[in-house]
């Protein structure tokens, strides 16, 4: 008797007790394609990257560059020269042997000229990739890129299969532990476990990845039990609810998002520095904060995650203080302030700030017109044409401030000095010194108040009590579900 | 005071409260509609706001009286665009099909037809979607869609004025075409476009309300009954205040109108009229 007993605790008690499930994940926006190599859509990451897709190395929930199909990696002292050594067995979900040549294969498709990539420049350092022998595979470089490993980590680098590439976008195909069964447009993905898995086995049986844009209907599909887990719940206000309900779990974390109020520098009266500040000055990031993002947000003060080990704090920097941004409006020209428009895209973080950064900016005289557009018409007048003044936008690539860099990019942003640094990083490979160089990075485009620094987006998660193994932080865009197992919590 | 209908007195009634509210929103509301106050924010109705507050602790009531002022006010020019255009083009086809030219009649009532074959909202959405969303494109495309139903409504009307001896006459003394359709076919067509003027009116209100709704109407921070709806629906859940007073005076202000177009059909309709006459002769007699 006393064993039995001895059996059931042991049994209840047992951390990870799985029972075999098909986890339901609620996603806000549908991918337009599901192919990672063919388009900057964070919504393709969300449901293929570790799931369906994986590359040589995998970035996990901490931002940590772990092993993946290559299970280890020597690097030459020069920093050019990579050895790969790729995992054995591995098959892609169409029953093919995955081998070094896939790697060159992937990597050449993605930086031919034909290649749609959203970020080319991943590939652009690689002189040559030379397959040794099945299992080995090395990649030069033009020089030493420490950001090398980590860029291959990335969804836009992953390993895909030569016969079944160009098929991606609809029927993906890769070595993940769920292969993909179908589509229901406007609906569903629905993945299924692949039983051949070359690593450890995960513990769900499938997963169907539903698409809500409606927020209204992702709260009641959460509790209707629709769904059983919402990685990235769309609307903070509705968070204390599933809080106060003993059968969700909330996990707010962060993403790789920095919301900012994207200026355009080119334009007058936007390319004077002082403008640019007194703007710094007028902005409330705690009332944004509290008002817009029901206080689930972090200030920055840069364009930086914080939860990066080389985040400086610099939301001191231009503390909220309406007779400093007067004052400077007044030396910059504008005594009577002046007006601008507001070019708003359609997330509600976007929407809701824009309403009081309007209102804020309006309390030194800087008449705002809002202006609320759809993302197409948003893409093609703010980020293609640079046709705008103002407008807010969270930018949740990670390590992203080399686009400060580019002086094409919309914000029209055009320093010598910063593009000195971004390029010191680049070719630097002193972990000492790059930490240096991030900081010195991060303090000159705030000094120069290349936009107004707003606060880093959350990550919202919402899942059923019991669900284990949820990313609770957003490195980058993926839901990996390897780790995930529901809690057997049956007594 | 017998002829007025209970629809007449609710409707009216209604109606007028309403336009009070707004017109008086000119001059004052209770508090400042684009002030934000975060720290009183989600405020439940009580007596310092009556209507409560929202997620940036903006006064309900201040925001309905002039969300209220803006649906009628895109309504009244909206319609009038509708009239203006759409009764002397259904006059004019009217004309043309009474004197021997079918084909300008065809063409402009067979171009009526294709706008009015567009679903409205959907046709109001293209315009804004193309010009840009503004109070001015709202009213702009909310009036287009007016146009073919006055069009229609009085070219029927028309038609039915047109062989009345009293218009053969007015043509024997020499009367043109476009003197007859103002002098005579107009006045005696006019009850009919009062009605349908009213209850277009409270079309165009759920109209202004959609486009604002889907976020076409009129832009933050000017308020409108259609968007506080929009940004009440995820916070129903704990503050239900959000959207009840906006949606109430939407249905408020449409069955007010409905009920006042009743009620002025009623009043001005010759047959009714003629029953309320002979009522009032029998009272009289009696």
């Amino acid at each position: 008797m006393k064993i039995i007993n001895l059996v059931i605790i042991l049994l209840s008690s047992w951390p990870c007790i799985a029972w075999p499930v098909t986890l339901n994940v609620g996603l806000q926006l549908e991918p337009p394609n599901l192919d990672p190599t063919s388009g900057a859509a964070a919504a393709i990451d969300d449901v293929v990257y570790g799931n369906i897709f994986e590359g040589l190395v995998r970035i996990n929930e901490d931002g940590d560059v772990q092993p993946g199909l290559s299970l280890s990696w020597d690097i030459g002292d020069d920093g050019k020269s990579y050895i790969f050594y790729l995992a054995k067995g591995v098959l892609f979900h169409n029953g093919d042997p995955f081998t070094a040549t896939d790697v060159k294969f992937s990597f050449s498709r993605a930086r031919s000229d034909s290649s749609t990539n959203a970020k080319k420049y991943i590939f652009k350092p690689i002189v040559d990739i030379n397959v040794i022998d099945p299992h080995t595979v090395m990649i030069t470089l033009d020089q030493a890129r420490p950001d090398f490993l980590f860029n291959i980590g990335l969804g836009d680098a992953v390993i895909v299969n030569k016969d079944s590439a160009d098929r991606n976008s609809f029927n993906p195909v890769g070595t993940g532990p769920f292969k993909f069964i179908k589509w229901v447009r406007g609906d569903r993905v629905e993945l299924e476990r692949y039983k051949k898995y070359w690593g450890p086995s995960v513990f769900l049986e499938g997963a169907h990845f539903k698409f809500i844009t409606d927020p209204l209907s992702a709260y009641t599909a959460m509790k209707a039990g629709d769904i059983d887990a919402f990685p990235n719940y769309p609307v903070p206000e509705n968070l204390f609810l599933f809080e106060n309900d003993p059968a969700y779990e909330v996990v707010i974390g962060l993403t790789a998002g920095e919301t900012i109020l994207a200026t355009n520098n080119r334009n007058p009266p936007f390319d004077n520095v002082l403008v640019r500040k007194a703007i710094a000055y007028a902005i409330d990031r705690s009332e944004l904060i509290d008002g817009a993002m029901f206080g689930n947000a972090v200030p920055i003060g840069s364009h930086f995650a914080p939860n990066h080990p080389d985040y400086i704090d610099l939301t001191g920097l231009f503390p909220h203080n309406l007779d400093q941004a007067r004052q400077l409006l007044l030396s910059a020209g504008y005594p009577n302030g002046f007006s601008a428009s507001l070019k708003l895209p359609p997330p509600i973080y976007a929407r809701r700030t824009g309403e009081l950064i309007a209102s804020q900016l309006g309390r030194v005289g800087i008449n705002i017109k809002i202006e609320n557009m759809e993302w197409s018409q948003w893409i093609d007048q703010v980020l293609i044409n640079k046709n705008y003044d103002l407008s807010i936008v969270s930018h949740v690539e990670p390590m992203d401030i080399n686009i400060y860099a580019n002086h094409n990019y919309y914000f029209g942003y055009d320093n010598d000095e910063f593009k000195q640094i971004i390029l010191d990083i680049e070719t630097n490979t002193d972990a000492l010194n790059s930490s240096r160089l991030y900081k010195l990075a991060q303090k000159k485009i705030a000094e120069d108040a290349v936009n107004g620094y707003l606060f880093q987006l959350g990550k919202y998660g919402v899942w059923k009590t019991g669900l284990k193994g949820m990313w609770s932080n957003y490195p980058i865009r993926s839901n990996d579900l390897r780790g995930v197992y529901l809690e057997g919590d049956k007594q | 005071m017998k002829h007025f209908s209970i629809s007449f007195i609710v409707g009216g009634g209604l109606s007028v409260l309403f336009l009070m509210g707004a017109l008086l929103s000119f001059f004052w509301t209770p508090y400042d509609v684009e002030l934000l106050n975060i720290k009183g924010k989600f405020a439940s109705p009580g007596l310092e706001h009556l209507m409560g507050t929202d997620h940036f602790g903006r006064d309900i009531l201040s925001m309905v009286m002039v969300g209220t002022r803006n649906a009628i006010a895109v309504s009244l020019i909206a319609v009038g665009i509708g009239a203006t255009i759409g009764v002397p083009l259904g006059l004019w086809a009217a004309a043309t099909c009474m004197n021997g030219s079918r084909l300008i009649d065809e063409l402009l009532m067979r171009g009526n037809d294709l706008i009015f074959a567009f679903p409205s909202l959907l046709l109001a959405i293209l315009i804004t979607a193309v010009f840009g969303p503004s109070i001015i494109n709202a009213i702009i495309a909310i009036g287009i869609f007016n146009i073919p139903v006055f069009a229609r409504i009085s070219r029927g009307a028309a038609l039915s004025i047109w062989p009345k001896e009293y218009i053969s006459a007015a043509r024997v003394a020499g009367k043109g075409v476009s003197r007859i359709s103002y002098e005579h076919i107009l006045p005696n067509i006019l009850n009919l476009l009062i009605v349908q003027a009213t209850i277009q009116f409270s079309i165009a209100i759920i109209a202004e309300a959609s486009l604002s709704y889907v976020g076409l109407g009129s832009q933050p921070p000017n308020p409108s009954l259609g968007r506080m709806l929009n940004e009440a629906q995820t916070m129903i859940f704990f503050a239900p205040w959000l959207a009840y007073f906006p949606g109430g005076v939407i249905v408020a202000l449409v069955l007010g109108f409905n009920l006042m177009g009743d009620g002025i059909r009623d009043l001005l309709d010759p047959k009714l009229r003629q029953k309320s006459i002979t009522g009032k002769v029998s009272n009289d007699a009696s």
